[in-house]
């Protein structure tokens, strides 16, 4: 943790309330989310137990599995999950905006919003991917007749997008996929660690105490306080439940509903209604208070990125494409891992750009520096055609770690970004360094392009745009370091049919007799 | 204690309170409920019969998913001696005879939930591993039955973590019976994707097997953290007739744990039950290990809350130590950001 | 026949079966495990020129400018006739020292290097070549450093490769979470030799048994901390390296600690325990005078190379973190002291000195976590030296091992990586307490 954070958090210790992370949300966040609060049933991998989901905050769609070890139940849910998610998905499909074409792309087609879903926790996002996989390999009975089980329409087209939006909140920085907890400690930090700031609850507790309790106290009735049925004021917001809830109330529940008693099906929703519904307002909360934030500056422009990311999935939807692999080939894996690297320090640069705070923290780090403009000495580049080189010393308090002949980067007014290199520490706090860009073509500076005398500048030594690196080849022109293209090694296996490598189609998963009740 | 209790020793190998309790056998959660901070811990009971489904079926019809999941043959049929005893001693004098057995047999044997026995701090602590394989050539393989998943080659690092620390007990449990020769990887069992069928992999162990021998020799300081206590320190909650309700005062027991010093991080909140106890203590001295273990890296010999906020506030502090200076600075620099105080 | 003839010929033989299976093997690759000090600059130069003079097309990948610049010299040094191509990055143009080379190449586009018989540049450089005819041969240098998805990009530039590195240094690493593929053999994330290797097992794997750079004092040690199951040796025997200085030791701190270093190769300057930060002024101020010390007292080295002085330019002091690099030259500065290398573990690979100073990862820390206990950095740390090593750390390093966790996670699939950090850092620390001076500044 940075020292900036840690006395962040120490402050909030020292006040019991949360304290200011940033001065700007970070974040984009949708006028018409979809917020989902998932439990999932103790045991049973992916299993879910029910849901709240919707866009209305006064009136979530409830969904509840009565018996979870019965299948039928179980896509009877995830159907009911379609119908609810689907719809909402596909209603930023079709309308889009053309993008002029650039260098790199052709004039393309980008839809003008996208779709954004929010839940509580990481854990909630793990179980968005956890349920993409659970059923994007699925078959309906439109995809095999012969299917011995299969699963309503549109539950596998579900998994696939819910696969897309789990992979893609891997990307920093992204906004398809949002959590509650990662959202609020990106903005405040507490005065506990990262492990307690995992608890939705206990976590808004800190950053808004109810009258009269600190955020100590808060929390941690938010963390074990249980009432006199023995219950969790404050469930957990899942997916996992709470084991004593399990025990008390929900095996004694399904007993009566396996026992066929009328009723015993609305109880148990009205039962995990009960357990969700406290976390289904926390989320919306939590989106409250982080509107309260101007919108940072940089904020459009990653979402933007998100636009596209929803847009070729759509595109890939509707060309008839299958379904995501169980695992990345090696080109994929490497496309993946590069472009969440260069979204990293992307969503860093942008972050400090956007925002005073967390530039502070960078400052303080040695990674950029702030000062005013002591002095501007005008100079040229040697060579045919001289070029104005200006000689800046600026005054600054910070203590940059700067390396001999270290690039330099400003934003200039227009958004642009000027480069200089750190020539020499001119004295004690003075750093001279020399503009080498940024400046118009002319043999004079463009005006307000060169920093004057008392102007204050911020200049940080990482750049503010990062390139990603070079392409990766085509997955057909895998080498053989990688183990040379994807289903190759299938192909050679059965040598005397075609040897174009042809996409491996992944089988639907096995399953066992006690899956199906 | 048990294996995973030894194991989850080397979570915090500074804390003598967790050392010292585990080692003398102390219910550590009746202590906390005693303490009025109980442990927030506990199984559903969905969890636990779908674990005991999967681990009867991993040993149904003589353990055939198990054989085949260790890599024999096609139709091997395994002995599976009979290991029930009267009391522990003689399930580990029965286990150690058929482990003597079957390592001389030259055919595949299986040991259903047999009784190991590791000296630990001079007390017994009987380990009870899911199975143990011999096979034909006389190894052992440490065979360990999950709940979690092994989805598409891939399970959670942090529970298969656990497991091998655990696997690791038995390993070494195993080694010290002076003969014969346990594997030190172990096959790890698990349900495989969403269904019920099992799925295994082999995991090295070596790395949690040397874990494991630090810990032990480091347990043998036991004594010296007991000797340090006062004469009479006790844990007994001098139960009730009811063998269940608590009859020593809190206070009274509070006082008694509080001569063990604790070692508090955030990370004991998922493994220890006495934790809530402790993250109020610590939290009553301000510790800064409340706000975890990674901001004691940047503090230097700034221990507590009041300490750091006093440094930075340029109250307190030396300006030459870099931590005071670099605080004194990150409060410039956030109040300057922040626009206001 | 003496030890050091011996590993003369053990050295050599390695090298000839490298050479024979790059040049006349059947496989397409062939991997070079070399731990320190171990010559892999020689043998890089030597293939590339046998390979050269067999009349095949090579490229050379390496990881950073600077591996490629001292590459490019090194063989123009050789071989001051072998046109050379240094491929560069359009803004990061190659070192000055390469214009001594008349006839080495510098161009930005590959098209303008055609007339060179080897092409040498950055992976991230050659990523950028596209549509060219590949190449027939390729070493690939610092191969353990380099990313599974840098050498994706560029393999398909030749047909087979030499791959060249030393296991025990840093491990490459990703600014973003890489889990999702740990397991798989080519997570883009590992190292290019573990996947090669993976995909690849019949390859032949090389060693270079030898080092020339530590001495008979370092190379078990290191040996046996940090490569447990690849062992090397020492090129030189007990003896054949001498450090002495001119003017007596004064009898402080710095000056035992120095003395001990020049008798037995090793020494352990330790301060009071402490907890510090991260750049504790005390143990930044012992470096530096120790380093005045070094300098002050007129070392000379005596080796297998001959007699000299060591001057700034033989002594380097290594650090975990890079704030602890600035303050260490700080500190030099106010003592006056210039032309020392100070720099981290990650920016000293590579690199020789006579005599190192080292301030340990772990001294005045809290706690220890995963980057201090990583065994690459102590390697590299521990690993520079050609006569002494002095390492300056506060007490109690080996309780904070002890009450070190031990819950890391465990992926399934990934071969467990030895040595453990923990084991490898009590090894080294047992062995530098045998040579302790202890000290109250």
């Amino acid at each position: 943790m940075s020292l900036i954070s840690v006395l962040a958090r120490a402050e909030a210790m020292a006040t019991g309330r949360a304290t200011p992370l940033a001065t700007a949300r970070h974040r984009h966040l949708s006028d018409r989310p979809l917020v989902f609060v998932p439990l999932t049933t103790a045991g049973e991998v992916g299993a879910p137990l029910g849901a709240l989901v919707g866009t209305d905050r006064d009136e979530p769609r409830l969904l509840a599995v009565p018996q979870p070890r019965d299948r039928d139940l179980r896509f009877a849910f995830l159907a009911e999950l379609a119908q609810v998610v689907l719809p909402y998905l596909e209603s930023y499909a079709d309308d889009t905006e053309t993008e002029p074409a650039t260098r790199n792309r052709e004039k393309s087609e980008v839809c003008a919003d996208a779709p954004q879903i929010v839940v509580a926790n990481t854990s909630a996002v793990e179980y968005v991917r956890l349920l993409g996989r659970s059923t994007r390999f699925r078959r309906t009975a439109e995809d095999d007749p012969d299917e011995p089980h299969p699963v309503p329409a549109r539950v596998p087209l579900l998994g696939r997008w819910l696969t897309h939006y789990g992979e893609r909140a891997r990307t920093p920085g992204s906004a398809l996929l949002l959590s509650a907890t990662e959202l609020l400690t990106r903005h405040w930090a507490t005065g506990q660690s990262n492990l307690e700031d995992q608890h939705l609850g206990a976590l808004l507790a800190w950053v808004e105490p109810p009258e009269g309790m600190t955020g100590i106290e808060a929390a941690r009735r938010a963390e074990s306080h249980r009432g006199p049925d023995g219950l969790l004021v404050f469930p957990p917001a899942g997916p996992a439940t709470d084991p004593v809830f399990d025990n008390t109330v929900l095996a004694p529940a399904a007993a009566r509903y396996d026992a066929g008693i009328t009723g015993a099906g609305e109880e148990i929703a009205r039962l995990l209604a009960g357990q969700m519904r406290p976390t289904w307002d926390a989320v919306w909360r939590s989106m409250d208070l982080l509107r309260e934030l101007p919108e940072g500056a940089h904020v459009a422009d990653r979402w933007k990125r998100d636009r596209w990311s929803y847009t070729s999935h759509r595109d890939r939807v509707r060309a008839g494409e299958p379904p995501q692999p169980r695992r990345d080939d090696a080109v994929s894996a490497a496309q993946k891992l590069a472009g969440r690297e260069t979204a990293q320090v992307r969503l860093e640069a942008q972050e400090a750009l956007d925002d005073p705070l967390v530039m502070a923290g960078r400052r303080l780090a040695g990674e950029a520096f702030a000062g005013r403009v002591d002095r501007v000495e005008m100079a040229m580049s040697e060579g045919k055609v001289p070029k104005p080189r200006p000689l800046v010393t600026v005054l600054t308090q910070d203590r940059p770690h700067l390396d001999e002949d270290a690039k330099l980067y400003r934003a200039l007014p227009d958004g642009r970004t000027q480069q200089a290199r750190f020539v020499e520490w001119a004295g004690s706090g003075a750093v001279l360094l020399r503009v080498v860009n940024g400046m118009g073509r002319g043999k004079v500076p463009d005006p307000g392009t060169v920093p004057e005398e008392g102007d204050e500048v911020c200049w940080t030594l990482f750049e503010h745009a990062p390139r990603g690196g070079a392409g990766l080849p085509e997955p057909e022109d895998t080498p053989w370091t990688h183990g040379g293209p994807p289903g190759a090694a299938a192909a050679t296996v059965t040598a005397d049919t075609p040897t174009a490598p042809v996409a491996v189609t992944e089988s639907p998963d096995l399953a066992t007799t006690e899956d199906y009740l | 204690m048990d294996a995973r209790a030894l194991a989850a020793l080397a979570a915090n190998p500074g804390c003598r309170r967790r050392a010292l309790m585990d080692a003398a056998g102390v219910d550590k959660a009746a202590v906390a409920r005693v303490l009025g901070n109980p442990a927030p811990f506990g199984q559903s009971q969905f969890a636990f019969v779908r674990g005991h489904a999967f681990e009867a079926r991993v040993k149904a019809e003589g353990c055939a998913e198990l054989l085949r999941l260790l890599g024999a043959p096609e139709s091997t049929e395994a002995v599976l001696p009979d290991l029930s005893a009267p009391g522990p001693e003689g399930r580990v004098a029965r286990t150690r005879l058929a482990l003597k057995e079957a390592t001389a047999a030259g055919r595949w044997t299986l040991l259903d939930h047999p009784l190991l026995v590791l000296e630990v701090a001079d007390s017994p602590v009987y380990l009870e591993p899911d199975a143990i394989a011999v096979r034909p050539d006389g190894s052992w393989t440490v065979v360990e039955v999950k709940s979690f998943p092994i989805l598409d080659g891939s399970a959670d690092a942090v529970k298969v973590g656990a497991a091998a620390r655990q696997a690791a007990v038995y390993v070494l449990a195993l080694e010290r019976l002076g003969f014969g020769t346990p594997e030190h990887r172990v096959l790890l069992v698990c349900p495989k994707d969403f269904s019920n069928l099992p799925a295994a992999e082999f995991v090295d162990v070596r790395k949690q097997l040397s874990v494991t021998r630090r810990q032990l020799t480091r347990l043998t300081r036991i004594e010296e953290i007991a000797a340090a206590l006062p004469e009479g320190t006790t844990f007994d909650l001098r139960l009730a007739d009811d063998g269940r309700t608590a009859t020593r005062p809190a206070a009274e027991l509070s006082d008694a744990v509080d001569q063990l010093p604790a070692a508090y991080a955030p990370e004991c909140l998922a493994s220890c039950e006495l934790s809530f106890h402790c993250r109020e203590q610590a939290r009553g001295c301000g510790a800064v290990e409340v706000l975890g273990r990674g901001v004691r890296g940047e503090l230097g010999a700034l221990t507590e809350v009041e300490q750091v906020l006093a440094a930075a506030l340029g109250t307190e502090g030396d300006p030459d130590d870099p931590a005071v200076a670099a605080l004194r600075r990150a409060h410039a620099l956030r109040a300057e950001a922040l626009g206001c105080r | 026949m003496s030890p050091v003839s011996d590993a003369a010929r053990a050295a050599g033989t390695a090298t000839e079966r490298i050479l024979h299976d790059t040049l006349h093997g059947t496989h397409r690759g062939v991997v070079v495990d070399s731990p320190p000090g171990a010559g892999k600059s020689t043998l890089v130069v030597r293939a590339a020129q046998e390979l050269v003079a067999a009349g095949e097309s090579l490229m050379v990948v390496a990881q950073t400018n600077a591996q490629v610049d001292d590459l490019v010299d090194r063989l123009a040094t050789a071989d001051p006739g072998l046109p050379i191509g240094r491929l560069h990055g359009s803004d990061s143009p190659p070192d000055p020292v390469l214009d001594r080379h008349e006839a080495v190449l510098k161009s930005a586009k590959a098209a303008d290097l055609a007339g060179a018989k080897v092409v040498i540049a950055t992976a991230a450089k050659w990523a950028f070549v596209k549509d060219v005819e590949p190449w027939r041969h390729a070493i690939v240098d610092e191969a353990y450093q380099m990313r599974s998805d840098a050498l994706l990009q560029v393999a398909g530039l030749f047909e087979r490769a030499l791959f060249v590195g030393d296991p025990g240094q840093l491990d490459p690493f990703s600014v973003v979470g890489a889990e999702q593929w740990a397991g798989l053999s080519y997570d883009p994330s590992a190292s290019a030799v573990v996947t090669l290797l993976a995909h690849n097992p019949g390859l032949p794997q090389h060693r270079l048994p030898v080092s020339w750079r530590l001495p008979a004092s370092a190379a078990p040690l290191v040996s046996d901390a940090f490569y447990p199951y690849t062992p090397f040796r020492s090129g030189t025997g007990h003896g054949d390296r001498r450090l002495s200085f001119g003017v007596p030791g004064d009898g402080s701190g710095p000056d035992r600690v120095v003395d001990e270093a020049a008798a037995s190769g090793w020494g352990l300057l330790e301060l009071p325990a402490r907890r510090t930060p991260r750049t504790d002024p005390e143990a930044v101020r012992a470096i530096a005078l120790v380093v005045r010390r070094l300098l002050d007292r007129g070392g000379v080295a005596v080796s297998e190379r001959g007699t000299a002085p060591v001057g700034p330019d033989r002594i380097a002091v290594g650090t975990a973190h890079r704030d602890q690099a600035a303050a260490v030259r700080a500190a030099l500065a106010d003592l006056g002291v210039t032309g020392v290398t100070v720099d981290t573990a990650n920016r000293l690979q590579g690199r020789e000195f006579d005599v190192t100073v080292v301030l340990h990862p772990l001294s005045g820390r809290p706690d220890a976590t995963a980057f201090h206990l990583e065994t690459g950095r102590l390697c590299v740390l521990a690993s520079r030296h050609r006569h002494a090593c002095i390492v300056v750390c506060r007490a109690g390093v080996s309780e904070l091992l002890d009450e070190h966790p031990s819950t890391e996670p465990v992926q399934l699939g990934v071969t467990v990586k030895f040595p453990d950090g923990w084991e490898a850092n009590h090894a080294v620390l047992a062995h530098l307490s045998e040579h302790r001076v202890t000290w109250r500044p």
